[in-house]
């Protein structure tokens, strides 16, 4: 075992994987001999070179569509955009494109492509650096979705992401970048859809994604002292969702909490809360709760973003909110 | 290079097959027998018959929602074409796609993208496979002049440029959007202008002389082929049809004009000058060219229904990574 960062682990992953496969391609801003504005991709220019390591320019729908161009050709392609916020940019590559090219040209091509971006929620980013859209691509059929929450899962995952044959949408978390922890030194994949549970308690369920899940651990912790006894189930992947574990855990527990940092209305947490509600209503003690950002634009000022993301104490208050 | 003879003639066989086949697919929406829409290429024929001329077998084409011309220039199948038209379970996609959606691996028919300038970067990325896999392969994208509006358009012009790719863009610039004219839409008199911006060719040519279109081409396919980077061909050219079968839009031109830009008479009297074909080989051409399409028409209209299973299938490439 060593122990690696969060954003050490998914480069070693991607190392790993660019060794293995020499089909793979990088492309991004300031991805290569810098390494990546928050160092995720460095050292992989001096070692694969600047043909698979490829700077780009500023252009993120181009990034993304060259992407996919190579992908369908036979070249695996992981793509970078610097935030989460600049998906916009590249909608159409992703939704219109990557996702559906294989059913409207009727299985003729495979699309083996990764498009990494990190969210920069609670870190004083602001309204354009600091929003968390997974939900926007969760709603969209021919994609898969992963948001690893620590370094073991980050590289499990991205290696098994960049073996796929299907577009995959990567999502990390700045907040996470440096948080350490034991990684295997053999190889290892995580299979996508296969959800984590952190923790095991008879009262309580919080499903919680990407930088929640420390928090939910946390909470839970300290929910442990005054007696209430929670299980934390992170889903790693959202598509393929492992929503059998989720709610195998509902039937024990009774309760459920959704958590993300994605704002509550139309976030994974609305479908999450749904799918358990047709599945498991019956074992449902109480109305599952959302633990979520606030409805609002994101604001710099740190009292503001405080208000706004949901944090440890939320996640306490929505649990002793239960009458358990 | 010159074209041969037997190219000359296959170009023609090609023209034909084009404009019976959209004006099949047309009187088959008029009947009823499809939903949606459908983007004649009628008038448009001599740029994508002339640019593939240029081409090898193993190069690459992508083209837009008005992509018919362009699947059959590459050597298109009229039946499976219009299955996919009537959504059957024999077309070219499994009928999943549609008129928008074109496509043929095995003959380097990339596809067709129904959003305008979506396929762009996607082409960038190919050429760049090609170039990494120094394979010779040329790329070309068609597009139209609204594409080259978009930002997609403009972020390929520099990149494919920045990486010296093996890529040809074509733009097929018909004069209209479904109805605003270019002269409302686009600050410059030729959309080659916008390459003097991005440091690569540009030319304009007119889209509806075929042997233009070729000259043209060869040189800009030969440039990629031998590592000297993409070539923007801009060929003008006039959109027959209103914009759709849905009838959005004017037609292209009025009649009296119509009878002077129509490529199709103009490339059979050219035939007939340089003594290639007489008339009467020409009727036979378009003879079997009608019967080609004729049997594609009872084909797609007797070819199955897809089962509800195909719903399910070509989303996922099936993965067992462990």
């Amino acid at each position: 075992m060593t122990e690696l960062t969060y954003a050490q682990a998914i480069n070693a992953g991607i190392r790993e994987e660019m060794q293995r496969d020499n089909n793979v391609v990088v492309l991004g801003e300031d991805i290569g001999k810098y390494g990546g504005v928050f160092g995720v991709t460095k050292g992989l220019y001096d070692e694969f070179g600047a043909e698979r390591v490829r700077d780009c320019p500023l252009n993120e729908a181009a990034i993304v569509g060259f992407g996919v161009g190579l992908a369908i050709s036979g070249k695996p392609a992981i793509t970078e955009l610097e935030f989460m916020d600049f998906l916009t940019f590249c909608m159409d590559p992703i939704v219109n494109q990557a996702a559906k090219m294989r059913f409207f040209w009727g299985g003729q091509v495979e699309v083996p492509l990764v498009v990494r971006m990190p969210i920069a929620s609670t870190l004083g980013f602001g309204t354009q650096h600091s929003q968390s859209l997974e939900a926007w691509l969760m709603h969209i059929p021919g994609l898969k979705l992963v948001m690893p929450s620590d370094p073991y899962d980050a590289k499990g995952l991205v290696k098994t992401s960049i073996r796929d044959r299907n577009p995959v949408i990567f999502v990390e978390n700045i907040s996470l970048y440096a948080t350490k922890g034991e990684v295997p030194d053999e190889e290892y994949l995580i299979p996508l859809g296969k959800a984590n549970i952190k923790r095991t308690g008879s009262d309580l369920t919080i499903v919680a994604i990407s930088s929640m899940v420390p928090k939910a651990i946390q909470a839970a912790e300290v929910l442990a002292k005054d007696g209430i006894d929670v299980t934390v189930i992170d889903p790693r992947s959202l598509c393929p969702l492992d929503i059998e574990t989720i709610i195998e855990s509902v039937k024990q527990t009774g309760r459920l909490i959704v958590s993300h940092v994605a704002h509550k209305t139309g976030g994974v947490g609305a479908e999450i809360a749904q799918q358990v509600t047709e599945q498991a209503f019956d074992y449902l003690d109480a109305p599952v709760m959302r633990v979520a950002a606030k409805d609002v634009p994101i604001a710099a000022s740190q009292v503001l973003e405080a208000a706004i993301f949901p944090d440890v104490k939320d996640l306490i208050d929505a649990s002793k909110s239960f009458s358990i | 290079m010159t074209l041969t003879n037997d190219q000359q003639i296959n170009m023609l066989r090609q023209m034909w097959l084009i404009r019976l086949f959209e004006e099949a697919a047309m009187q088959l929406y008029r009947e009823g027998r499809y939903r949606g829409s459908t983007h004649p290429y009628i008038g448009q024929e001599a740029t994508a018959i002339g640019v593939n001329a240029a081409l090898q077998s193993d190069d690459q084409v992508l083209a837009t929602y008005r992509g018919h011309g362009a699947c059959i220039a590459k050597g298109g199948d009229p039946n499976t074409m219009l299955a996919e038209l009537l959504g059957k379970s024999t077309g070219i996609n499994k009928g999943k796609g549609g008129s928008m959606h074109f496509a043929d691996q095995s003959l380097g028919f990339v596809g067709c993208n129904a959003i305008v300038s979506g396929h762009i970067a996607i082409a960038g990325g190919i050429a760049l496979s090609n170039q990494l896999e120094q394979n010779n392969k040329v790329t070309v994208c068609f597009f139209g002049d609204g594409a080259s509006c978009e930002g997609p358009f403009y972020e390929t012009l520099n990149m494919a440029t920045l990486w010296n790719l093996p890529l040809v863009l074509v733009v097929e610039n018909n004069g209209l959007a479904i109805s605003t004219p270019v002269s409302e839409s686009i600050s410059v008199p030729d959309v080659s202008m916008r390459a003097q911006g991005f440091g690569l060719p540009g030319i304009t040519v007119d889209g509806r002389d075929i042997y233009a279109v070729y000259d043209a081409a060869n040189e800009a396919v030969t440039r990629a082929r031998t590592g000297k980077g993409p070539t923007l061909l801009e060929a003008k050219t006039v959109r027959w049809s209103r914009h759709s079968a849905v009838a959005a839009g004017p037609a292209g031109k009025d009649a009296d004009l119509w009878e002077k830009t129509d490529p199709l008479p103009r490339y059979q009297l050219e035939l007939e000058q340089r003594s290639i074909l007489s008339s009467k080989e020409m009727e036979a051409i378009k003879s079997e060219a009608q019967a080609t399409i004729e049997a594609a028409i009872e084909f797609a209209i007797n070819s199955p229904d897809p089962s509800l299973d195909e719903l399910h299938t070509d989303i996922w490439v099936e993965s067992n990574i462990t």
